[in-house]
């Protein structure tokens, strides 16, 4: 009997083994396919990050080695459009894991009626942005929009929203919110679900107030998949281009100009392809080193 | 005791309705103001409740632009990069989750990091020279890097949780490699195929930038259209509305109609275009 186990298992481990040149052969078109619509791309700007490109010129594109990253140096909107971006990011990542973390919590209680409500709840990040976008900016509307006059029924006066340099940035963030909070939500109920229950029985029984039993429980365990949420959310939110292109296509003036709309006009508006492909180099680096650096915080965390 | 349960259920009752209100007032909103006439959109202050009931903005929306046409755009876009991501993207889920060859899942992190806009100007410059601009080839094939990363992301997991075991049965039995995932795996793995599948149409369908970039005036999908129109006709409200309800309803009720999977599946991968 044991010796039928033991080659039982060993032809197995084989059997599995030895597949692996089908197994190649499943992975190669997909990997062909994503090398050459990422890796080709980023080749390409790399190279084109130190040339000068222009359209329609004939011959190859002269090579200025670094002269790009410099005029990018020196560019003011481009300076103003990094604090922007991050500012944009920061409310745009703690919103959504605020509000997030809290309807998981709620969702994760049995109610009448939850499967429902929670799918409901995770429309607005499947809904197409174009449209979420046409219908804030009417809300925001300064006089006939439904937003001001909300806020004057509880006594607030009329704010002037995405049309104002210094409120465009918190009311965009503030649609990004909206739109990505079930998206936290999501990822934590689903953490949520995959603990055990014991300690909470536990805590109860030993006379751990509902307060006690989340803050010293429920979040700790959970804290992983919300740092998961949290770094997704800000590589999310540093990329953020629909919303605020239709809203404000970077305005009033440059105020909501961030990264991504910087980029966009450069490349298509006044096809300086050299000069984007430097900010692609940049803003690439800086979306790695971000990630990167939050993933080692979550390593970091989740050994606690 | 009762009424001191009582009032906490009222509590939680009261803070899942303040919860769910902003999305549920949104919707509401975008419905009313496509139903409205122009008096009741147009009015100081807001009308909540309607006062009549009219469609003259969707019969408007028909008659000023060619949306069939663009639908038509955003079907086939939508569909063509989505079998593309299912046909390359579920055999290497698999090929993935069985050699246990993680770095290309590595990959898949990557392209899920850089940001769209870096790769559409090698592309836009690409497809200009090959003369592909302005097809429906360029718009589908820039729309996998939506939807093939997605796909192999979930079918990985979901092939993962096949157990090897009941395929070793298939082997045994003389079936090849590859005819034991045709036969065991796949049909197990069905729901994974569906969900990813919705997700990849959904995000497809959703996307602005490359079709913005990458298509001409008669290649627009539906988002690109209706941000056009939008330039022009910055207070003309009603149609507007009813333009934005009826290219986003198709993903509502998609949404609506598989939503357990769909919540399973976006909560295992966190994984989006």
């Amino acid at each position: 009997m044991a010796v039928d186990a033991q080659v039982m298992a060993r032809s197995r481990r084989s059997r599995r083994g030895r597949g692996h040149h089908v197994y190649t052969l499943m992975i190669l078109p997909a990997a062909v396919t994503i090398l050459l619509i990422i890796a080709f791309p980023l080749a390409y700007t790399l190279w084109m990050a130190v040339h000068e490109y222009s359209m329609g010129a004939s011959g190859p594109p002269p090579f200025v080695g670094l002269a790009n990253y410099r005029q990018l140096l020196s560019n003011e909107r481009f300076l103003e459009a990094i604090p922007r971006t991050f500012l944009f990011t920061l409310i745009g990542v703690l919103g959504p894991t605020i509000l997030g973390t809290t309807a998981a919590l709620v969702f994760a209680r049995p109610f009448p009626g939850r499967g429902f409500l929670r799918t409901v709840f995770s429309l607005p990040m499947m809904a197409t942005p174009v449209s979420i976008a046409l219908i804030w900016q009417m809300m925001f509307h300064p006089q006939l929009g439904i937003l001001n006059y909300l806020l004057s029924l509880i006594g607030i006066g009329p704010q002037p929203w995405i049309f104002s340099r210094t409120s465009v940035l918190p009311s965009l963030a503030m649609v990004e919110t909206w739109q990505w909070t079930p998206f936290v939500m999501l990822i934590v109920l689903g953490g949520l679900a995959a603990l055990p229950t014991e300690p909470y029985e536990a805590a109860r029984i030993d006379g751990a107030s509902r307060w006690q039993v989340l803050r010293y429980i429920a979040l700790p365990l959970v804290w992983p998949y919300i740092m998961v949420a949290i770094i997704l959310r800000a590589i999310d939110a540093l990329k953020t281009f629909d919303i605020i292109y239709v809203m404000t296509q970077g305005g009033p003036g440059t105020a909501s100009e961030t990264l991504n709309i910087y980029l966009y006009l450069q490349a298509f508006a006044f096809y300086n392809i050299g000069l984007a492909s430097a900010v692609v180099v940049v803003y690439f680096l800086l979306l790695m080193v971000m990630s990167v650096g939050l993933l080692i915080t979550r390593q970091k965390t989740s050994w606690q | 005791m009762t009424a001191r349960r009582l009032a906490r259920r009222l509590a939680f009752g009261g803070f899942v309705a303040l919860l769910m209100a902003p999305t549920v007032f949104f919707f509401y909103w975008m419905l009313s103001l496509s139903l409205k006439t122009d008096v009741d959109n147009l009015s100081n202050p807001p009308v909540l409740v309607p006062h009549a009931l009219t469609l003259k903005n969707y019969v408007y929306v028909f008659q000023s632009s060619p949306l069939p046409r663009y639908a038509v755009n955003s079907v086939v876009v939508g569909v063509g990069s989505t079998a593309l991501a299912l046909l390359l993207g579920v055999p290497a889920g698999y090929g993935i989750a069985r050699s246990r060859r993680y770095g290309m899942a590595l990959l898949i992190l990557v392209a899920r990091i850089t940001p769209a806009l870096s790769f559409l100007i090698p592309w836009f410059l690409l497809f200009q020279q090959l003369g592909l601009s302005n097809t429906y080839h360029a718009l589908i094939v820039s729309h996998l890097i939506i939807g093939l990363p997605l796909v192999i992301w979930i079918m990985m997991g979901f092939f993962e949780g096949v157990h090897p075991d009941l395929e070793d049965a298939a082997l045994i039995d003389g079936c090849s490699r590859f005819g034991s995932f045709l036969r065991v795996a796949l049909p197990l793995t069905r729901p994974g195929i569906v969900v990813s599948g919705i997700l990849a149409f959904i995000f497809s369908w959703n996307n602005l930038i490359f079709a913005v970039v990458l298509a001409g005036p008669k290649l627009q999908t539906l988002p690109v259209a209706v941000f056009n129109v939008m330039s022009f006709e910055q207070i003309n409200w009603g149609p507007l509305a009813a333009a934005a309800l009826m290219i986003t309803a198709p993903v509502l009720l998609l949404t609506l109609a598989v939503q357990r999977h769909i919540v399973a599946s976006l909560a295992a991968g966190g994984l989006k275009g």
